[in-house]
């Protein structure tokens, strides 16, 4: 057997395990069962997928043997690779997480069919090696979302969602109209064969124009600056573990499509696109943690974060060197487990202290050292304390950053560091340290899970490994660094390379 | 839509019970014609879907329902694995992963039978749109009641 449908693994596991799940409609024990064992499964996939990767180099299957650059290739080169195993850590992780926190009533509602059909899409964003196909994907994940997003039909969530659908949908439309005008610039719509035609075309105005409707349709999904308020509004109403997942991956969808399409196809005019990355970058980490200081509610401080965060992987993106581009990766690899953790964290002190608002927790300390403990290591590790895989990864940036000389940009990110550091430490004065308030909010009984404490635990030991482990790591993002700036190796993989 | 439930026509209850055996035999020749003319699952899967509409109209929800025996979502599901599962049988035959393959069964009177992945493949999107449809509509009807 070919090994190259390891490549189709993360998109079509989920996908058979949330038809079989939407089956098994009514026996929530089944779907829960089919919940851990299939993203276990892909687990196992993406280790794997990974592995071949890292020795053979960039992967490509060509779905139903039609040849590329005329049917759909899955490439699965390190970047790709390194994502999709960040997705089904994190779907595991919500798998198990979901055993103890998701309601029977969201159950009924189909949540299992949907969480897979989400993670079906996330895997099949990250692999892709068409455009179009990209598109389709992530209507795949957003269809799932949206969905995830309203279950419980709260007024909060409705209104969250609002924002949410209306700006996704804008950037999806922005995202089809890139599309339709490249390939009537090109007429091609897979990825390595348009880097290769962009190449030839004469006209530069109407390859940057594209560009910059990519940028926009990307961003947006990213949550960068300017737009970025959905996010905020929405992904602190649904129920935590649905918070977790979108917290982990779906913006960073956008951040790799960002990674795709700038370093494979849109690389003719970096002085100009890659000047507005920077500044769309150096302003989507400041307004983020800005943003976060106002807030008192756990999850939108961590929601606000988010979009600060991402700042930090575009910036890596823009400055466009082998180091920045190698400090990008290595961000997102620390940011998916931090970000899903604390959701997980947050989750867990909402059953605790029965609240996510800081006012009204207090004293966890005293009552749950673990809890606050698996607290301390993500909120450290996302402010960039030593030795934690935050500070790798901003170290490497700015370092990159000190390097293209772009001060500005490396005195913002210092900035929004303490910032983040300062933000981390109100939720842990608050809701950890200051004594519980009177009087005290009523906790539905105690409550002590192993489930949970084991899936934080594990990803808080992933957050620690990432940081000691960081040479080998390093490794790993600067291999897939230079990969993103030859692309001529993506290019050969895909046109050439292929039997 | 409560009007007609308890209004029930004659004319169109009688008419649905030669109508809907039809209908729904039009929407298995139309999901099977797909394999090489203008036809397949997406259009036979909703031809079938307003069939059972039909009923629900002419007659009640329960026995539209009954006529479906399972819960619409169900269908979308075992649609859905249909679908996913037609991607396999190539790797059995060391072909690339989705790529179609094609049996062809000999029968006495009707000649050789073509069979496919694609045929599973559409039987999936069958089953799926007629799940999705009268999701939408029995949730309507449900709203109603």
């Amino acid at each position: 057997m070919d090994m190259s449908v390891l490549i189709a693994l993360p998109v079509i596991i989920p996908l058979i395990i949330g038809a079989l799940s939407l089956v098994a409609l009514n026996n929530h024990g089944v779907q829960r069962i089919l919940g851990v064992l299939g993203t276990a499964a892909v687990l196992v996939a993406a280790i794997v997928l990974i592995w071949q990767t890292w020795l053979n180099g960039i992967k490509v299957l060509e779905v139903g043997s039609w040849p590329a650059p005329f049917g759909i290739v899955l490439v699965s080169d390190l970047l790709g690779a390194i994502m999709v195993l960040l997705a089904a850590i994190t779907g595991f992780a919500t798998a198990v997480y979901s055993l103890k926190t998701v309601r029977k009533r969201f159950e009924r509602f189909g949540y299992y069919p949907l969480l897979h059909l989400l993670l079906a899409g996330v895997n099949g964003a990250f692999l892709t090696g068409d455009i179009f196909n990209l598109y389709v994907w992530f209507e795949v994940l957003l269809v799932a979302s949206f969905a995830l997003l309203i279950q419980g039909g709260e007024r909060a969530q409705m209104e969250g969602a609002i924002k949410y659908v209306t700006l996704n949908l804008l950037s999806s439309a922005l995202f089809l109209t890139a599309i339709g005008l490249l390939y009537g610039l090109v007429g091609s719509l897979n990825m390595a064969d348009i880097a290769v035609r962009l190449q030839q075309v004469e006209d530069p105005k109407m390859v940057t124009l594209v560009a910059m409707l990519f940028l926009i349709a990307f961003s947006i999904k990213a949550a960068a600056f300017p737009l970025f308020f959905w996010l905020p509004a929405s992904y602190h109403t649904p129920q935590v573990a649905v918070s977790a997942v979108f917290a982990g991956l779906l913006t960073k969808v956008g951040v790799y499509a960002l990674y795709r399409v700038f370093t494979l196809m849109f690389t003719g005019e970096v002085d100009f696109t890659h000047q507005i990355l920077l500044w769309m970058a150096v302003f989507t980490m400041l307004t983020g943690v800005l943003g976060a200081a106002s807030q008192y509610e756990v999850r939108r401080i961590l929601s606000f974060h988010i979009i600060s965060q991402i700042g930090y992987m575009m910036l890596g993106l823009a400055l466009f060197t082998p180091l920045a581009l190698i400090g990008g990766v290595f961000y997102i690899m620390h940011h998916i487990i931090v970000k899903a953790n604390l959701f997980f964290v947050a989750g867990m002190m909402y059953r605790l202290g029965g609240s996510f608002e800081l006012k009204q927790l207090g004293g966890l300390y005293k009552k749950h050292p673990g809890l606050a403990l698996l607290f301390m290591i993500p909120a450290f590790s996302l402010a960039g304390v030593p030795p934690l895989s935050g500070f790798f990864a901003k170290f490497i940036l700015i370092k990159a950053g000190v390097e293209a000389q772009a001060w500005w940009a490396v005195a913002i990110a210092l900035f929004v560091g303490l910032f983040t550091l300062f933000s981390m430490i109100k939720i842990w004065n608050e809701a950890f340290w200051k004594k519980a308030p009177e009087p005290a909010i009523e906790v539905p009984a105690p409550y002590r899970n192993t489930a949970l404490y084991w899936t934080t635990g594990l990803l808080a030991a992933m957050t620690v490994a990432i940081g000691i482990f960081a040479q080998p790591i390093y490794v790993l993002a600067e291999t897939a660094a230079q990969q993103l700036l030859e692309p001529q190796r993506y290019i050969e993989a895909v046109l050439g390379g292929a039997k | 839509m409560s009007r007609q439930f308890n209004m029930r026509s004659l004319i169109l209850s009688t008419g649905t019970t030669i109508i809907l055996p039809l209908l729904l035999l039009f929407s298995l020749f139309l999901l099977l014609r797909g394999h090489n003319e203008p036809g397949g699952g997406f259009i036979g899967g909703l031809v079938a879907a307003a069939a059972i509409a039909l009923k629900l109209f002419a007659d009640d929800y329960p026995s539209a329902k009954a006529l479906l025996r399972v819960h619409p979502l169900q269908l979308v599901g075992i649609g859905l694995a249909l679908a996913a599962l037609s991607s396999l049988p190539s790797l059995l035959v060391g072909d690339n992963f989705f790529t179609a393959q094609w049996w062809t069964l000999p029968l006495p009177i009707f000649g050789d039978l073509k069979l496919s992945t694609p045929l599973i493949f559409d039987i999936g999107v069958f089953l799926g749109v007629i799940g999705t449809v009268l999701t939408v509509i029995f949730t309507l009807v449900e709203a109603e009641h």
